[in-house]
């Protein structure tokens, strides 16, 4: 499903150029759920973005279900990703100005599906994520949890094959990072999903089927 | 749909700032259409003039006085049809230190006067009347609303280029074609001046102001003005003819400092315009940096970002615009009541409205281009770690 090949990545401040990545490799089979572990600095969230289409390599390539992404042009990679991807951040990173209901239709605004299609969608993923009850709610009117539900909700909506997680329960309490963490899982064993996710905490990673360690730009087993 | 959405939630989320904005940009876009309008009202004048008009003036200047001989000589050149005539009576109204007791007062020829500019519009009742007697003079509705005078009113004037004092009594009352006519001028008869100059200055008797008169033929006014001056080019008083839109210029042409000063104004004007919206455009795209990341992470393209940075920009330059010129009408009245006599032709044109929504609407885009360019840009990455 996904193959990391050779990647570097390096970022220039000014002109002194910080190397982040170096010469990774990286398979990951369809339905895996796998957990990207290491310290602050490590590239964990360099290497997610690359995964996931957001940033581009310095050097070697991304193929992701056969298409290589680091070849795609700005459009087509965003295409992609709409089809492709589903994502869930630390921040959740829900617009304020939109109910739950409109965060998680967001992605399907970018498809054909007709309104009626699109609501019935929105409802089976807040249903499946427990919210069904709270979708004319606007995030400041939700615990961190129900906004990372929701942020859930609107990375499957569009039913992708991929779901990257940049630190899922970094910002949540105990209960609601176990909540949250059934729910990946679910979302892995149940429906197939296959999960690149970035974590600090041991606890989580333990919900994966595999952990990879990174420090200073390069991977472990 | 969703863009116009997001447009519209996202500019309601700063209540307090949207509000300062717009009514930042409504003060900036009425200080413009009024600083336009009286550009506009000052070349009201020129604008009026009819194209088939010309004036004949002494070559030195309007001031000095050419002889009524003069009269039926311009009239045998090819090409003039109805000579007519007038002279500056000048004068004192009431209180001097109130300006809105100086207005126009002509002494014309009233035979033709009112042939020649068949824009003022009177009454054959007070036409009568007025022609009838001597010391008649008629008002425009303008000036004798602002006055309150009636027919039959006496209108009592100090004399200063014409010692004496003057009394004339209002017979009729004329009105604009259009509003572009000035409605604040007094005619009387130029005989009644001249009899009673005759008495005082015998020397300033049979003296005119400037003729006025018709062409059959617009083209031949060069030609004819040539003839007409080529005529008195070695007489006691030699003129200058041109037509009577050049005429209204160079008295606008004396003011051309201040003139070019507002427009000065009006150009700033349109910078602020554009600084107070790029201010908060360049605050809310800066606030937001991450959402439109989170957007892009999405699918959505450039365009849409366009649409959220540029939508945004344009409503409020909408808004503020459209209050702008809507503020732009009340003041005008006020203003041109205040001072009717001395901008007779003050109103918001057409033109004036429309240049202030274009100023609003580019200032709109424009205000928007440099955070789009800058959001557009960015990498997606580092927008998502944007704080704020």
């Amino acid at each position: 499903m996904i193959e990391v090949r050779n990647v570097s990545k390096s970022y220039y401040r000014d002109s002194l150029e910080i190397p982040v990545l170096s010469d990774i490799s990286l398979t990951v089979p369809a339905g895996e759920f796998l957990a990207l572990m290491g310290p602050s600095g490590s590239g964990k969230t360099t290497l997610l973005n690359l995964i996931a289409g957001i940033d581009r390599p310095s050097s070697g390539g991304v193929v992701i279900e056969g298409t290589d992404i680091t070849r795609l042009n700005e459009t087509d990679l965003a295409r992609w990703r709409a089809h492709h991807v589903g994502f869930i951040f630390q921040f959740y990173n829900l617009l304020p100005v939109l109910t739950a209901f409109e965060n998680v239709e967001l992605p399907l605004l970018l498809t054909s599906l007709s309104k009626k299609d699109r609501r019935d969608h929105v409802r089976t993923a807040l249903s499946l994520v427990g919210l069904a009850d709270r979708m004319s709610h606007y995030p400041r009117q939700l615990s961190g949890g129900q906004e990372q539900r929701v942020a859930i909700a609107r990375a499957i909506v569009t039913d992708p094959t991929l779901l990257v997680a940049d630190e899922p329960t970094g910002d949540l309490d105990k209960t609601s990072a176990t909540e949250i963490m059934d729910l990946l899982e679910r979302l892995n064993s149940e429906f197939k999903k296959t999960i690149v996710m970035v974590t600090h905490d041991p606890r989580a990673a333990e919900k994966a089927h595999t952990a990879r360690h990174l420090d200073k730009g390069e991977l472990f087993e | 749909m969703f863009v116009l959405k997001l447009v519209l939630k996202n500019a309601l989320r700063h209540k307090l700032r949207m509000v300062l904005t717009i009514l930042g940009v409504a003060i900036a876009v009425t200080a413009f259409g009024f600083i336009r309008t009286i550009l506009t009202a000052w070349s009201a004048g020129v604008e009026a003039s009819a194209t088939d008009r010309m004036i004949t003036r002494h070559a030195v200047s309007f001031i000095f006085p050419l002889p009524l001989a003069y009269r039926d000589q311009i009239a045998t050149i090819p090409g003039v049809e109805s000579v007519s005539f007038a002279n500056w009576f000048g004068g004192i109204y009431k209180d001097p230190a109130d300006p809105n007791n100086f207005f126009p007062r002509f002494g014309v020829d009233v035979e033709t006067y009112l042939d020649i500019y068949p824009e003022f519009i009177l009454p054959a009742d007070d036409r009568r009347a007025f022609i009838a007697e001597r010391s008649a003079c008629i008002v425009g509705e303008k000036l004798a609303r602002q006055h309150n005078l009636q027919r039959g009113d006496l209108i009592p004037l100090e004399g200063d280029i014409y010692p004496g004092k003057w009394e004339f009594v209002v017979r009729g009352i004329y009105r604009g074609k259009d509003p572009s006519v000035d409605e604040t001028q007094m005619l009387f008869h130029w005989k009644y001046l001249d009899e009673r100059i005759t008495e005082l200055q015998p020397s300033r008797s049979g003296d005119v102001g400037w003729y006025i008169f018709r062409v059959s033929d617009p083209s031949e006014m060069p030609r004819i003005a040539r003839a007409i001056d080529d005529r008195f080019f070695n007489s006691r008083a030699s003129t200058k003819t041109e037509t009577e839109k050049e005429f209204q210029q160079s008295f606008v042409s004396m003011s051309s400092a201040i003139l070019s000063s507002l427009e000065a104004v009006s150009v700033i004007i349109v910078g602020i315009i554009l600084l107070v919206l790029a201010n908060t455009i360049v605050m809310s795209a800066r606030e937001r940096r991450r959402e439109y990341a989170v957007l892009k992470t999405l699918g959505f393209r450039p365009f849409h970002i366009t649409g959220l940075i540029g939508g945004e920009s344009l409503l409020i330059a909408v808004f503020g615009g459209g209050l702008g010129l809507a503020l732009t009408f009340p003041l005008s009245q006020a203003f041109s009541q205040v001072f009717a006599t001395l901008f007779p032709v003050f109103r918001v044109e057409v033109e004036t409205v429309a240049l202030a929504s274009l100023v609003a609407f580019v200032a709109g885009l424009a205000a928007a281009l440099v955070p789009t360019i800058r959001t557009l840009r960015m990498r997606i990455a580092e927008g998502l770690r944007a704080i704020g």
